[in-house]
């Protein structure tokens, strides 16, 4: 007995974004739910990038530092070695201008931003302190900095995406647009936005995702709204979606215990990067498309669950 | 569910005869459709027209129980594709899986049985235990399922395709409502009549979703699993998505629960393979891996994916004590969503702390959703400050918050003339922050 296949026939699809100057990344463009390649075209697979701090990170673990132990204290080579270990992209969070750690200025981090885009062959991510304001500040000397690199730069908010937006506009930038795990305030976002004239494919959509066990289920189910929405023709849904998933899961106390805390949790070290891999393999599954990461064992794990997920299933 | 009553109209006599108690059969046919009426108060409706009726008022998916007693495990029932339009009702049931070749079946079940852990204040466990046929020996693999019905309670599951295997284990475990899997195109037969003989549900394996739906439909059993045959993630994720949809638009072959088996040789991506499937559909998931590492990460997706998208799980709001708080214990302000509310009270008592928790009713949400959402105020604090009585059981005047919110504190301050002490951002830094900070 022959199963008509249900096929579901969407009238649209993901808006593509590309990043970097050289040698570039590919990021959206489906016309079908996640790895369903039964019913539309998948042309790009996830991509994965690692987080590169321009100051030493203060509360990491110390099985996460372990992999980056001699290059902690040195962007450039820290940048090198995410590019060996296989990343996609370089995520550098100037981490240094935030007012409680060295309030470093826009040229400071300008200079830094410059020497790490100079030294990999990568496209750049390149986030702020998280101090609204600050960051406003940043990306105007930033974005400069970086003219013609063609990086993703944020995270814009509600409050200094003009600032931000701008920057992005005049130095042939894309824009992270974070907004609280709320599909309406990511769309008017997104609105604001493509007003100032930024063309939608030039933005990616940060929904503040929350780790496993730790919110996964709400960032989740936007995702998977807000992808039916871009597939239903809704162009203000239509960008790629990034997850901050490093940030996230290494702040789970599943990956910071260390073993001898909960023994009945089994190793530290394979329990954390479970929770890392799970994190962002489950986020892959409701639509996520760029995955700032922190581990390397964890960009390797999901490359090849992300390339088996990139095999046709068509019937 | 979901007939109207003209549908049912169609299939009644039509000859008005009263029976029933209703005027006509169309009033008796509204009475049904809105469950005020059951089929059986018409003598005359015919068996055909029954079938038809049971059938079409069936729910998409089978409910299809493993197992007996305490520990017995309910899938399927469910109704949606996303859980954003309805909860997912029965969580994915986590086989762990033993072999008959397995040198110490005893102590691999006492390792499976382990597997519980607390989150949010409820317990959580993997739910059945496999035992594999791969000795291929009938009487070794009956001898196994003894072992593992004697060292758990978890129901089992029986994987053997050799009808004859399944007849000895079922023999030993038969009573206890096992999971036979079990039958495929060339022993459905055998393995059907076996289900059959114990009331047991058996999974229908196909080789691919065509041949799954001609077996299901000679099986004529209703006690079924489905195993579309797909082995890669990949052809897992399309079947899986495949037999959910069809089951929603009411093609029967495929109205039942799934199972799926996490047996990548890759020991990590088993694991990863098995978080695809519990977010897509499957019934049960059988994993190979019995360490916590592997498991607790796969338990904690369960419950996010399961959790009811329309209200978040809360603690109640009342005074709490941990350990043994006397006069001079720390209050800690906390919210009543119960992740944050069981993280602090978590922290607090690895710290071997004394100490009370006021955790405020913020509608179950987390401290900076509260903050940002006006219902975690310094005005609902001292509110929960005041009707507590807290102060007639501490010495001391010192509340400590959260540190993601010291912006809250001069005001909290005024309001409750409490003196506010500002914690770490995150709960698990309340040890030390104790040992450095606290006096009273
Ligand atoms: C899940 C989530 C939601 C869910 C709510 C789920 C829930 N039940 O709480 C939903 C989708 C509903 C939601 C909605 C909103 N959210 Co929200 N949400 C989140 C998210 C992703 C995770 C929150 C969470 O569950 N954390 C886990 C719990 C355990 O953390 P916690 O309660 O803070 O507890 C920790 C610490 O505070 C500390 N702690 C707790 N108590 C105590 C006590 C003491 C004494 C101490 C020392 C420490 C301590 O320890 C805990 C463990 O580390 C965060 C972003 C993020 N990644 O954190 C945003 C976030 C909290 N949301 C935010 C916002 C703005 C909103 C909305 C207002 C958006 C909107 N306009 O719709 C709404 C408001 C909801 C409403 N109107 O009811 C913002 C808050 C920004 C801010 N700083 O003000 C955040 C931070 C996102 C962001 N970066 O912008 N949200
Ligand atoms: S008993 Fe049956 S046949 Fe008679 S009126 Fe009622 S529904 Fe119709």
């Amino acid at each position: 007995m022959a199963v008509t296949i249900a096929k579901e026939k969407w009238t649209s699809k993901v808006g593509e974004m590309v990043l970097g100057a050289d040698s570039t990344v590919k990021v959206g463009g489906e016309s079908a739910l996640p790895f369903l390649h039964f019913e539309g075209e998948i042309p790009n697979k996830p991509v994965l990038a690692l987080e590169v701090w321009d100051l030493e990170p203060v509360d990491w673990p110390e099985i996460l530092k372990k992999p980056f132990a001699d290059v902690l204290a040195d962007p450039v080579a820290w940048a090198k070695k995410n590019v060996e270990y296989g990343a996609d992209l370089v995520a550098l969070r100037l981490m240094s201008a935030h007012p409680d750690y060295k309030n470093a200025t826009p040229e400071e981090c300008a200079a830094t931003a410059k020497a790490v885009a100079d030294a990999v062959d990568v496209p750049l991510i390149v986030i702020g302190c998280g101090v609204e304001e600050k960051d406003a500040d940043l990306f105007e000397k930033v974005g400069e900095a970086l003219n013609g690199k063609n990086c993703l730069i944020g995270c814009a908010t509600e409050k200094n995406y003009k600032t931000i937006t701008a920057a992005a506009m005049v130095n042939g930038h894309s824009v992270i647009a974070s907004s609280p795990l709320d599909i309406n305030l990511a769309k008017q976002l997104n609105i604001l936005m493509t007003e100032m004239n930024l063309p939608a494919n030039r933005i990616a959509i940060d929904p503040l995702v929350g780790a496993l066990g730790y919110g996964i289920e709400y960032a989740y189910s936007i995702m998977e709204r807000a992808r039916m929405g871009a597939l239903m023709g809704d162009k203000m849904l239509a960008m790629p979606v990034i997850c901050f998933v490093g940030q996230e899961a290494w702040k789970a106390k599943e990956a910071k215990s260390p073993d001898d805390e909960n023994p009945e949790w089994g190793a530290q070290e394979r329990r954390a990067i479970l929770w890392e891999v799970i994190t962002a393999t489950t986020f892959a599954q409701a639509g996520g498309s760029i995955f700032v990461l922190r581990h390397p064992e964890t960009v390797k794990q999901v490359k090849v669950q992300l390339d088996k997920m990139m095999e046709s299933n068509a019937y | 569910m979901g007939l109207t009553g003209l549908e049912i109209f169609k299939q009644l006599p039509k000859t008005n005869c009263k029976d029933c108690g209703q005027p006509t059969c169309l009033a008796f046919a509204m009475q049904l459709a809105s469950g005020k009426a059951s089929l059986d108060q018409c003598p005359h409706v015919s068996d055909a027209a029954k079938e038809a009726l049971d059938s079409a008022s069936a729910p998409p998916v089978a409910l299809v129980k493993v197992g007996k007693g305490a520990k017995e495990v309910a899938l399927g029932n469910e109704t949606v594709l996303f859980r954003h339009d309805k909860r997912f009702e029965h969580p994915t049931g986590i086989a762990i899986s033993v072999s008959d070749t397995d040198s110490d079946i005893p102590a691999k079940v006492a390792e499976i049985n382990k597997l519980v852990f607390d989150r949010v204040g409820q317990i959580h466990s993997v739910n059945l235990v496999a035992v594999a046929n791969a000795s291929g020996d009938a009487a070794k693999f009956a001898e196994a399922a003894k072992a593992v019905q004697d060292n758990t309670e978890f129901p089992l599951v029986l994987i053997s395709e050799d009808p004859a295997a399944m007849e000895k284990a079922l023999e030993v475990a038969g009573d206890n409502n096992p999971l036979i899997c079990g039958a495929n195109a060339s022993n459905l037969e055998a393995m059907v009549e076996l289900a059959k003989k114990y009331d047991a549900p058996v999974v229908i394996k196909g080789a691919d979703l065509n041949e799954l739906a001609d077996l299901v439909q000679k099986a004529g059993y209703k006690k079924l699993f489905l195993d579309s045959g797909a082995r890669e993630v990949n052809k897992v994720l399309a079947d899986q998505t495949q037999i959910r949809r069809q089951a929603l638009k009411k093609f029967r072959p495929f109205g039942y629960p799934t199972i799926t088996f996490a047996d990548n040789p890759d020991p990590i991506q088993a694991v990863v393979d098995a978080g695809v499937y519990i977010a897509k559909y499957a019934g049960i998931v059988v994993l190979n891996t019995a360490d916590p590492a592997d498991v607790l990460p796969l338990i904690t997706l369960r419950l996010n994916i399961y959790t009811d998208p329309q209200k978040p799980i809360a603690v109640e709001s009342k005074l709490y004590e941990v350990g043994n708080p006397g006069p001079n214990a720390p209050v800690f302000v906390t919210t009543n969503f119960s992740l944050t509310y069981f993280c602090v009270q978590g922290d607090i008592e690895a710290g071997r702390i004394d100490a009370y928790i006021l955790p405020v009713d913020t509608d179950g949400i987390s401290v900076l959703t509260g903050w940002a959402a006006g219902k975690f105020t310094p005005e609902k604090i001292t509110e929960m400050v005041n009707e507590t009585g807290i102060a007639d059981k501490v010495s001391h005047k010192k509340l400590i918050i959260p540190g993601g919110v010291a912006v809250l504190s001069g005001k909290l301050q005024e309001l409750s003339g409490w003196e506010v002490l500002v914690g770490p951002r995150e709960s698990a830094g309340i040890p030390s922050f104790i040992k450095q900070r606290w006096n009273a």
